[in-house]
Protein backbone atom coordinates (compact mmCIF):
# COMPACT_ATOMS: atom_id res chain seq x y z
CA UNK A 1 0.00 0.00 0.00
CA UNK A 2 1.11 3.37 -1.28
CA UNK A 3 2.43 5.59 2.05
CA UNK A 4 2.74 9.21 0.49
CA UNK A 5 -0.04 11.11 -1.12
CA UNK A 6 -0.06 14.79 -3.06
CA UNK A 7 -2.57 17.12 -2.87
CA UNK A 8 -2.63 19.69 -4.89
CA UNK A 9 -4.94 22.89 -4.02
CA UNK A 10 -5.87 26.56 -4.39
CA UNK A 11 -3.81 27.47 -1.47
CA UNK A 12 -0.96 25.25 -2.00
CA UNK A 13 0.29 22.00 -1.96
CA UNK A 14 -0.02 19.76 1.13
CA UNK A 15 1.49 16.26 1.84
CA UNK A 16 -0.09 13.14 3.36
CA UNK A 17 1.88 10.53 4.77
CA UNK A 18 0.70 7.21 6.07
CA UNK A 19 2.34 6.09 9.51
CA UNK A 20 1.76 3.09 11.96
CA UNK A 21 -1.25 5.43 13.44
CA UNK A 22 -2.92 5.86 10.61
CA UNK A 23 -2.93 8.98 7.48
CA UNK A 24 -1.77 12.36 8.83
CA UNK A 25 -1.19 15.47 6.35
CA UNK A 26 2.39 16.40 6.79
CA UNK A 27 4.41 19.16 4.23
CA UNK A 28 2.50 22.26 3.13
CA UNK A 29 4.88 23.92 0.26
CA UNK A 30 3.77 26.70 -1.63
CA UNK A 31 1.47 28.58 0.77
CA UNK A 32 -1.30 30.41 -0.50
CA UNK A 33 -0.24 29.51 -4.51
CA UNK A 34 -2.56 27.67 -6.86
CA UNK A 35 -1.02 24.23 -7.41
CA UNK A 36 -2.79 22.91 -10.84
CA UNK A 37 -0.79 19.68 -10.75
CA UNK A 38 1.79 17.33 -8.87
CA UNK A 39 3.29 14.66 -9.96
CA UNK A 40 5.97 12.10 -8.21
CA UNK A 41 7.97 10.56 -11.10
CA UNK A 42 8.25 6.77 -9.46
CA UNK A 43 11.58 6.34 -11.47
CA UNK A 44 13.38 8.67 -10.31
CA UNK A 45 11.79 10.20 -6.95
CA UNK A 46 11.32 13.77 -8.89
CA UNK A 47 8.07 15.42 -7.31
CA UNK A 48 7.08 18.60 -9.70
CA UNK A 49 4.69 20.94 -8.65
CA UNK A 50 2.77 22.79 -11.76
CA UNK A 51 1.97 26.81 -10.37
CA UNK A 52 -0.67 29.09 -11.67
CA UNK A 53 0.20 32.38 -9.95
CA UNK A 54 -2.45 35.04 -10.40
CA UNK A 55 -0.04 37.43 -11.69
CA UNK A 56 3.01 35.88 -12.86
CA UNK A 57 1.81 33.43 -14.72
CA UNK A 58 2.49 29.36 -14.83
CA UNK A 59 5.79 28.23 -13.18
CA UNK A 60 6.69 24.63 -12.61
CA UNK A 61 8.91 23.83 -9.74
CA UNK A 62 10.96 20.16 -9.10
CA UNK A 63 12.41 18.91 -5.76
CA UNK A 64 14.81 15.64 -5.32
CA UNK A 65 14.34 15.59 -1.60
CA UNK A 66 10.47 15.27 -1.15
CA UNK A 67 10.13 18.70 -1.28
CA UNK A 68 12.72 19.71 1.50
CA UNK A 69 13.90 21.88 -1.69
CA UNK A 70 12.46 23.11 -4.75
CA UNK A 71 13.85 24.33 -7.77
CA UNK A 72 12.03 26.63 -10.34
CA UNK A 73 11.99 25.11 -14.21
CA UNK A 74 11.34 25.52 -17.35
CA UNK A 75 7.92 26.26 -18.64
CA UNK A 76 6.38 25.30 -21.98
CA UNK A 77 6.25 27.79 -24.18
CA UNK A 78 4.06 28.32 -27.80
CA UNK A 79 6.02 29.56 -30.68
CA UNK A 80 5.85 33.15 -31.16
CA UNK A 81 2.56 34.00 -33.58
CA UNK A 82 1.10 30.96 -32.16
CA UNK A 83 -2.66 30.79 -32.54
CA UNK A 84 -5.64 29.14 -30.98
CA UNK A 85 -8.53 28.19 -33.17
CA UNK A 86 -11.15 31.64 -33.34
CA UNK A 87 -13.59 28.46 -32.13
CA UNK A 88 -16.91 28.85 -32.10
CA UNK A 89 -17.15 31.32 -28.74
CA UNK A 90 -15.19 33.79 -30.52
CA UNK A 91 -16.49 37.41 -30.59
CA UNK A 92 -14.52 38.60 -33.59
CA UNK A 93 -13.99 35.46 -35.13
CA UNK A 94 -10.46 35.66 -35.16
CA UNK A 95 -7.83 33.30 -33.98
CA UNK A 96 -6.82 34.12 -30.01
CA UNK A 97 -2.85 34.31 -29.75
CA UNK A 98 -1.71 31.15 -27.45
CA UNK A 99 -0.29 31.75 -24.13
CA UNK A 100 0.11 29.35 -21.22
CA UNK A 101 -3.00 29.34 -18.67
CA UNK A 102 -2.46 26.47 -16.86
CA UNK A 103 -0.49 23.32 -16.51
CA UNK A 104 -3.39 20.55 -16.66
CA UNK A 105 -1.29 17.71 -17.04
CA UNK A 106 1.83 15.97 -16.21
CA UNK A 107 2.97 12.46 -16.59
CA UNK A 108 6.39 10.75 -16.65
CA UNK A 109 7.70 8.69 -19.99
CA UNK A 110 7.93 5.38 -20.31
CA UNK A 111 10.80 3.15 -18.47
CA UNK A 112 12.90 3.84 -21.45
CA UNK A 113 11.96 7.29 -21.17
CA UNK A 114 14.17 8.06 -18.20
CA UNK A 115 14.19 11.86 -18.60
CA UNK A 116 10.62 12.35 -20.88
CA UNK A 117 7.96 13.83 -19.53
CA UNK A 118 4.70 14.99 -21.01
CA UNK A 119 2.43 18.00 -20.41
CA UNK A 120 -0.53 18.85 -21.32
CA UNK A 121 -1.80 22.44 -20.84
CA UNK A 122 -4.34 24.83 -21.90
CA UNK A 123 -4.61 26.28 -24.35
CA UNK A 124 -4.36 22.85 -25.98
CA UNK A 125 -1.02 22.17 -26.18
CA UNK A 126 1.36 19.06 -25.66
CA UNK A 127 5.00 19.55 -24.82
CA UNK A 128 7.43 17.23 -24.01
CA UNK A 129 10.22 17.22 -22.20
CA UNK A 130 13.64 14.94 -22.38
CA UNK A 131 15.55 16.70 -19.24
CA UNK A 132 13.31 16.32 -16.46
CA UNK A 133 11.65 19.63 -17.48
CA UNK A 134 14.56 21.57 -17.90
CA UNK A 135 13.14 22.07 -21.64
CA UNK A 136 9.89 21.80 -22.89
CA UNK A 137 9.22 21.31 -27.19
CA UNK A 138 5.68 21.61 -28.52
CA UNK A 139 4.87 18.26 -30.08
CA UNK A 140 4.00 20.14 -33.58
CA UNK A 141 2.63 17.25 -35.38
CA UNK A 142 -0.01 17.20 -32.73
CA UNK A 143 -0.42 21.20 -32.26
CA UNK A 144 -0.66 20.76 -36.30
CA UNK A 145 -3.76 19.18 -36.42
CA UNK A 146 -6.08 20.43 -38.70
CA UNK A 147 -8.46 19.09 -36.65
CA UNK A 148 -7.39 21.34 -33.46
CA UNK A 149 -9.08 24.46 -35.44
CA UNK A 150 -12.58 23.03 -33.70
CA UNK A 151 -11.34 22.17 -30.24
CA UNK A 152 -13.18 24.08 -27.94
CA UNK A 153 -13.29 24.80 -24.13
CA UNK A 154 -15.23 23.08 -21.58
CA UNK A 155 -15.85 24.52 -17.91
CA UNK A 156 -11.81 26.57 -19.22
CA UNK A 157 -12.41 29.36 -21.56
CA UNK A 158 -9.81 27.36 -24.34
CA UNK A 159 -9.28 23.77 -24.89
CA UNK A 160 -7.41 21.96 -22.94
CA UNK A 161 -5.52 18.87 -22.60
CA UNK A 162 -5.87 16.88 -19.02
CA UNK A 163 -5.17 13.38 -19.58
CA UNK A 164 -2.20 11.37 -21.05
CA UNK A 165 -1.65 7.81 -20.85
CA UNK A 166 1.82 6.55 -21.71
CA UNK A 167 1.17 2.78 -22.77
CA UNK A 168 2.66 0.50 -19.60
CA UNK A 169 4.51 -2.07 -21.88
CA UNK A 170 5.07 0.46 -24.97
CA UNK A 171 6.25 3.70 -24.19
CA UNK A 172 6.05 5.00 -28.01
CA UNK A 173 1.92 4.63 -27.73
CA UNK A 174 0.19 7.63 -25.54
CA UNK A 175 -3.63 8.43 -25.86
CA UNK A 176 -4.40 11.58 -24.85
CA UNK A 177 -7.76 13.54 -24.28
CA UNK A 178 -8.71 17.23 -24.43
CA UNK A 179 -12.49 19.05 -23.21
CA UNK A 180 -13.09 19.24 -25.98
CA UNK A 181 -11.41 18.08 -28.79
CA UNK A 182 -11.92 13.94 -28.11
CA UNK A 183 -9.40 11.16 -27.44
CA UNK A 184 -6.21 10.92 -30.02
CA UNK A 185 -3.68 8.54 -29.77
CA UNK A 186 0.27 8.12 -31.07
CA UNK A 187 1.94 4.77 -31.65
CA UNK A 188 4.88 6.06 -33.04
CA UNK A 189 5.78 8.70 -29.96
CA UNK A 190 3.82 11.29 -30.88
CA UNK A 191 5.49 11.33 -34.89
CA UNK A 192 1.19 10.53 -36.05
CA UNK A 193 -1.78 10.94 -34.26
CA UNK A 194 -5.33 9.57 -34.80
CA UNK A 195 -8.51 10.69 -33.18
CA UNK A 196 -9.64 7.56 -31.72
CA UNK A 197 -13.58 8.28 -29.72
CA UNK A 198 -15.93 6.70 -32.42
CA UNK A 199 -18.95 5.44 -30.28
CA UNK A 200 -18.31 8.20 -27.73
CA UNK A 201 -21.73 10.35 -28.02
CA UNK A 202 -22.36 14.07 -26.95
CA UNK A 203 -26.18 14.39 -26.15
CA UNK A 204 -25.89 18.32 -25.70
CA UNK A 205 -25.06 19.49 -29.43
CA UNK A 206 -27.27 19.05 -32.79
CA UNK A 207 -27.81 15.37 -33.17
CA UNK A 208 -25.79 15.19 -36.66
CA UNK A 209 -23.08 15.96 -34.74
CA UNK A 210 -23.75 13.89 -31.51
CA UNK A 211 -20.89 11.58 -32.24
CA UNK A 212 -18.30 13.50 -33.67
CA UNK A 213 -15.17 11.83 -32.56
CA UNK A 214 -13.24 15.58 -32.93
CA UNK A 215 -15.77 17.54 -30.21
CA UNK A 216 -16.59 15.30 -27.25
CA UNK A 217 -16.29 16.35 -23.80
CA UNK A 218 -13.96 13.63 -22.46
CA UNK A 219 -13.80 15.17 -18.79
CA UNK A 220 -11.22 12.13 -17.68
CA UNK A 221 -9.58 9.22 -19.32
CA UNK A 222 -7.46 6.15 -17.51
CA UNK A 223 -6.01 3.21 -18.98
CA UNK A 224 -6.12 0.10 -16.76
CA UNK A 225 -2.35 -0.66 -16.10
CA UNK A 226 -2.59 -4.64 -16.56
CA UNK A 227 -4.95 -4.41 -19.71
CA UNK A 228 -3.63 -1.49 -21.51
CA UNK A 229 -6.16 -1.88 -24.19
CA UNK A 230 -8.89 -0.99 -21.44
CA UNK A 231 -9.70 2.63 -21.06
CA UNK A 232 -11.96 4.34 -19.04
CA UNK A 233 -13.55 8.01 -20.15
CA UNK A 234 -15.65 10.13 -17.89
CA UNK A 235 -17.47 12.10 -19.90
CA UNK A 236 -19.56 15.22 -20.29
CA UNK A 237 -22.74 13.13 -20.38
CA UNK A 238 -21.52 9.74 -18.82
CA UNK A 239 -19.41 7.11 -18.34
CA UNK A 240 -17.66 5.42 -21.89
CA UNK A 241 -15.25 2.11 -22.16
CA UNK A 242 -13.20 0.71 -24.66
CA UNK A 243 -11.97 -3.04 -24.78
CA UNK A 244 -9.76 -2.61 -28.00
CA UNK A 245 -7.62 0.04 -27.44
CA UNK A 246 -9.79 3.22 -28.57
CA UNK A 247 -10.58 1.68 -31.74
CA UNK A 248 -14.45 1.89 -30.08
CA UNK A 249 -15.97 2.78 -27.26
CA UNK A 250 -19.48 1.82 -25.44
CA UNK A 251 -21.38 3.72 -23.56
CA UNK A 252 -21.75 2.43 -19.95
CA UNK A 253 -25.74 3.94 -18.38
CA UNK A 254 -25.53 1.59 -15.28
CA UNK A 255 -23.44 4.17 -13.19
CA UNK A 256 -25.71 5.12 -10.10
CA UNK A 257 -26.73 7.31 -8.76
CA UNK A 258 -25.75 9.49 -12.03
CA UNK A 259 -23.44 8.87 -15.01
CA UNK A 260 -21.96 12.72 -14.33
CA UNK A 261 -19.07 13.68 -12.82
CA UNK A 262 -15.60 14.64 -13.55
CA UNK A 263 -13.26 11.90 -12.06
CA UNK A 264 -12.85 8.50 -12.44
CA UNK A 265 -9.97 5.58 -11.35
CA UNK A 266 -9.69 2.11 -12.37
CA UNK A 267 -8.23 -0.78 -10.81
CA UNK A 268 -4.25 -1.52 -11.19
CA UNK A 269 -5.20 -5.13 -11.81
CA UNK A 270 -9.02 -5.45 -12.67
CA UNK A 271 -9.70 -3.47 -15.59
CA UNK A 272 -13.39 -4.01 -15.24
CA UNK A 273 -13.20 -2.56 -11.51
CA UNK A 274 -13.59 1.69 -11.86
CA UNK A 275 -14.58 4.12 -9.55
CA UNK A 276 -16.39 7.10 -10.10
CA UNK A 277 -17.98 10.29 -8.12
CA UNK A 278 -21.30 11.27 -9.46
CA UNK A 279 -23.28 14.66 -9.41
CA UNK A 280 -25.89 16.69 -11.35
CA UNK A 281 -25.25 17.56 -14.43
CA UNK A 282 -24.37 20.72 -16.33
CA UNK A 283 -24.92 23.77 -14.74
CA UNK A 284 -25.81 22.35 -11.44
CA UNK A 285 -22.86 20.51 -10.69
CA UNK A 286 -23.36 19.11 -6.56
CA UNK A 287 -24.20 16.06 -5.73
CA UNK A 288 -27.28 14.63 -5.95
CA UNK A 289 -29.93 15.40 -2.78
CA UNK A 290 -26.82 16.64 -0.82
CA UNK A 291 -25.29 13.00 -0.54
CA UNK A 292 -21.76 12.25 -1.37
CA UNK A 293 -21.44 9.21 -2.71
CA UNK A 294 -18.54 7.20 -4.80
CA UNK A 295 -19.71 5.04 -7.65
CA UNK A 296 -17.76 1.49 -8.28
CA UNK A 297 -18.40 -1.08 -10.70
CA UNK A 298 -16.61 -4.57 -10.97
CA UNK A 299 -17.99 -5.52 -13.86
CA UNK A 300 -16.81 -3.72 -16.96
CA UNK A 301 -20.30 -1.65 -15.93
CA UNK A 302 -22.69 -4.02 -16.18
CA UNK A 303 -23.91 -2.74 -12.66
CA UNK A 304 -22.36 -0.34 -10.46
CA UNK A 305 -22.77 0.13 -6.09
CA UNK A 306 -23.45 3.62 -4.40
CA UNK A 307 -20.40 3.34 -1.89
CA UNK A 308 -21.57 5.89 0.87
CA UNK A 309 -20.10 4.62 3.99
CA UNK A 310 -18.01 7.29 6.13
CA UNK A 311 -18.93 9.85 3.29
CA UNK A 312 -21.53 12.85 4.04
CA UNK A 313 -25.02 12.32 3.37
CA UNK A 314 -26.75 15.42 4.04
CA UNK A 315 -25.84 18.76 3.18
CA UNK A 316 -22.77 17.78 1.36
CA UNK A 317 -22.61 19.84 -1.88
CA UNK A 318 -18.76 18.76 -2.86
CA UNK A 319 -17.57 18.33 -6.19
CA UNK A 320 -14.44 16.40 -7.14
CA UNK A 321 -12.21 17.55 -10.23
CA UNK A 322 -10.92 15.48 -12.67
CA UNK A 323 -7.46 14.79 -11.31
CA UNK A 324 -9.43 14.79 -7.67
CA UNK A 325 -9.48 10.77 -7.23
CA UNK A 326 -6.56 8.09 -7.31
CA UNK A 327 -5.88 4.38 -6.73
CA UNK A 328 -2.78 2.90 -5.61
CA UNK A 329 -0.76 0.19 -7.08
CA UNK A 330 -2.80 -2.38 -4.49
CA UNK A 331 -6.63 -0.96 -5.79
CA UNK A 332 -7.24 -0.87 -2.02
CA UNK A 333 -6.67 2.11 -1.21
CA UNK A 334 -8.18 5.36 -2.67
CA UNK A 335 -8.31 9.16 -2.37
CA UNK A 336 -10.38 11.83 -3.31
CA UNK A 337 -10.61 15.65 -2.46
CA UNK A 338 -13.24 18.19 -3.10
CA UNK A 339 -13.66 21.64 -4.00
CA UNK A 340 -15.12 22.41 -0.31
CA UNK A 341 -11.26 20.96 0.85
CA UNK A 342 -12.86 17.37 2.46
CA UNK A 343 -10.65 14.91 2.13
CA UNK A 344 -11.75 11.37 2.39
CA UNK A 345 -9.34 8.16 2.23
CA UNK A 346 -10.83 4.02 1.69
CA UNK A 347 -8.27 1.26 2.72
CA UNK A 348 -10.95 -1.36 1.37
CA UNK A 349 -11.33 -0.68 -2.21
CA UNK A 350 -14.63 1.81 -1.44
CA UNK A 351 -15.88 0.40 1.14
CA UNK A 352 -15.54 2.65 3.75
CA UNK A 353 -14.30 5.87 4.28
CA UNK A 354 -12.17 8.29 6.59
CA UNK A 355 -12.46 11.55 6.61
CA UNK A 356 -8.98 13.38 6.56
CA UNK A 357 -9.84 16.76 6.59
CA UNK A 358 -12.87 19.39 5.95
CA UNK A 359 -11.11 22.42 5.91
CA UNK A 360 -8.38 22.17 2.89
CA UNK A 361 -8.47 25.08 0.34
CA UNK A 362 -10.33 23.84 -3.07
CA UNK A 363 -9.14 20.54 -4.14
CA UNK A 364 -7.96 19.99 -7.80
CA UNK A 365 -5.39 17.33 -7.54
CA UNK A 366 -4.42 14.13 -5.67
CA UNK A 367 -2.04 11.76 -6.63
CA UNK A 368 -0.28 8.54 -4.71
CA UNK A 369 3.43 8.55 -4.96
CA UNK A 370 3.85 5.24 -6.76
CA UNK A 371 6.76 3.36 -6.91
CA UNK B 1 19.41 56.53 -16.63
CA UNK B 2 15.61 54.83 -16.13
CA UNK B 3 15.13 53.47 -13.11
CA UNK B 4 12.71 50.39 -13.19
CA UNK B 5 11.24 49.30 -9.80
CA UNK B 6 9.52 46.22 -9.36
CA UNK B 7 6.51 45.05 -7.20
CA UNK B 8 7.72 43.72 -3.89
CA UNK B 9 5.38 40.88 -3.57
CA UNK B 10 7.71 39.42 -6.29
CA UNK B 11 10.95 38.57 -3.99
CA UNK B 12 8.32 35.77 -2.75
CA UNK B 13 9.68 34.24 -5.85
CA UNK B 14 12.79 35.57 -7.02
CA UNK B 15 14.99 38.74 -6.41
CA UNK B 16 14.09 41.49 -8.28
CA UNK B 17 16.17 44.46 -6.71
CA UNK B 18 15.79 47.64 -8.41
CA UNK B 19 17.45 48.86 -11.84
CA UNK B 20 19.36 51.20 -13.54
CA UNK B 21 19.08 50.91 -17.48
CA UNK B 22 19.12 53.03 -20.82
CA UNK B 23 16.45 52.75 -23.18
CA UNK B 24 13.91 55.36 -25.24
CA UNK B 25 10.79 52.63 -24.37
CA UNK B 26 9.28 50.73 -22.60
CA UNK B 27 10.30 47.54 -24.00
CA UNK B 28 14.05 48.62 -24.03
CA UNK B 29 14.54 48.92 -20.77
CA UNK B 30 12.84 45.74 -19.21
CA UNK B 31 14.78 44.25 -22.03
CA UNK B 32 17.71 45.66 -20.91
CA UNK B 33 16.56 44.79 -17.44
CA UNK B 34 16.03 40.67 -18.55
CA UNK B 35 19.27 40.90 -20.48
CA UNK B 36 20.73 39.46 -16.86
CA UNK B 37 17.62 37.72 -15.65
CA UNK B 38 15.42 35.42 -18.53
CA UNK B 39 13.42 34.26 -15.41
CA UNK B 40 12.36 37.55 -13.80
CA UNK B 41 10.74 37.79 -17.98
CA UNK B 42 8.99 35.41 -17.43
CA UNK B 43 7.07 36.31 -14.13
CA UNK B 44 6.28 40.33 -16.14
CA UNK B 45 5.88 39.21 -19.71
CA UNK B 46 3.90 36.37 -20.96
CA UNK B 47 5.09 33.60 -23.33
CA UNK B 48 4.13 36.05 -26.41
CA UNK B 49 5.99 38.97 -24.95
CA UNK B 50 2.96 41.14 -23.64
CA UNK B 51 2.58 42.06 -20.68
CA UNK B 52 0.93 39.70 -18.08
CA UNK B 53 -2.83 40.17 -17.78
CA UNK B 54 -3.12 40.95 -14.15
CA UNK B 55 -0.19 43.39 -14.23
CA UNK B 56 0.37 47.18 -15.20
CA UNK B 57 3.61 49.07 -15.65
CA UNK B 58 3.65 53.16 -14.83
CA UNK B 59 6.02 55.43 -16.62
CA UNK B 60 6.03 58.92 -14.38
CA UNK B 61 3.39 58.23 -12.82
CA UNK B 62 1.04 57.17 -15.69
CA UNK B 63 0.02 53.64 -16.91
CA UNK B 64 0.98 52.64 -20.00
CA UNK B 65 -0.93 52.45 -23.25
CA UNK B 66 0.83 49.44 -25.45
CA UNK B 67 0.50 46.52 -23.56
CA UNK B 68 1.52 44.28 -26.67
CA UNK B 69 4.66 45.87 -27.84
CA UNK B 70 5.63 48.32 -24.59
CA UNK B 71 6.47 50.64 -26.76
CA UNK B 72 5.57 53.86 -25.00
CA UNK B 73 8.13 56.29 -24.88
CA UNK B 74 10.39 57.28 -22.01
CA UNK B 75 12.79 60.19 -21.07
CA UNK B 76 16.51 59.27 -19.95
CA UNK B 77 15.41 60.40 -16.52
CA UNK B 78 11.82 58.46 -15.74
CA UNK B 79 10.94 56.17 -13.26
CA UNK B 80 9.05 52.85 -14.13
CA UNK B 81 6.92 50.85 -11.58
CA UNK B 82 6.08 47.30 -12.63
CA UNK B 83 3.24 46.47 -10.26
CA UNK B 84 0.55 44.32 -9.52
CA UNK B 85 -2.96 45.02 -11.10
CA UNK B 86 -5.70 44.92 -8.51
CA UNK B 87 -7.18 41.57 -8.96
CA UNK B 88 -6.95 38.44 -7.05
CA UNK B 89 -8.71 36.26 -4.38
Amino acid sequence: MSSQIHIATRKGLFQLDRSSSGWSLGRHDFHGEHVSMVLKDHRDGTTYAALNHGHFGVKLHRSNDDGKNWEECAVPVYPEGATIGAGPFSTDGKPKPASLSEIWALEPGGPDQPNRLWCGTIPGGLFRSDDCGSSWQLVESFWDLPERQHWFGGGKDDPGIHSICVHPENSQQVAVSISCGGVWVTKDDGASWTCKADGIRAEYVPPDQAYDPNIQDVHCLVQSPSHPDFYWAQHHNGVFRTTDGANSWQEITTIQPSGFGFAVAVHPKQPDTAWFVPAIKDECRIPIDGKFVIARTTDGGLTSEVLTNGLPQEYAYDIVYRHALDVDQTGECLVTGSTTGNLWISEDGGDSWQTISTTLPPIYCVRFAKS
Amino acid sequence: MVRVVFTPNLERHLSCPEATVSGDSVREALDAVFETDQQLRGYILDDQSRLRQHMVIFVDGKTIVDRVHLSDSISPNSEIYVMQALSGG
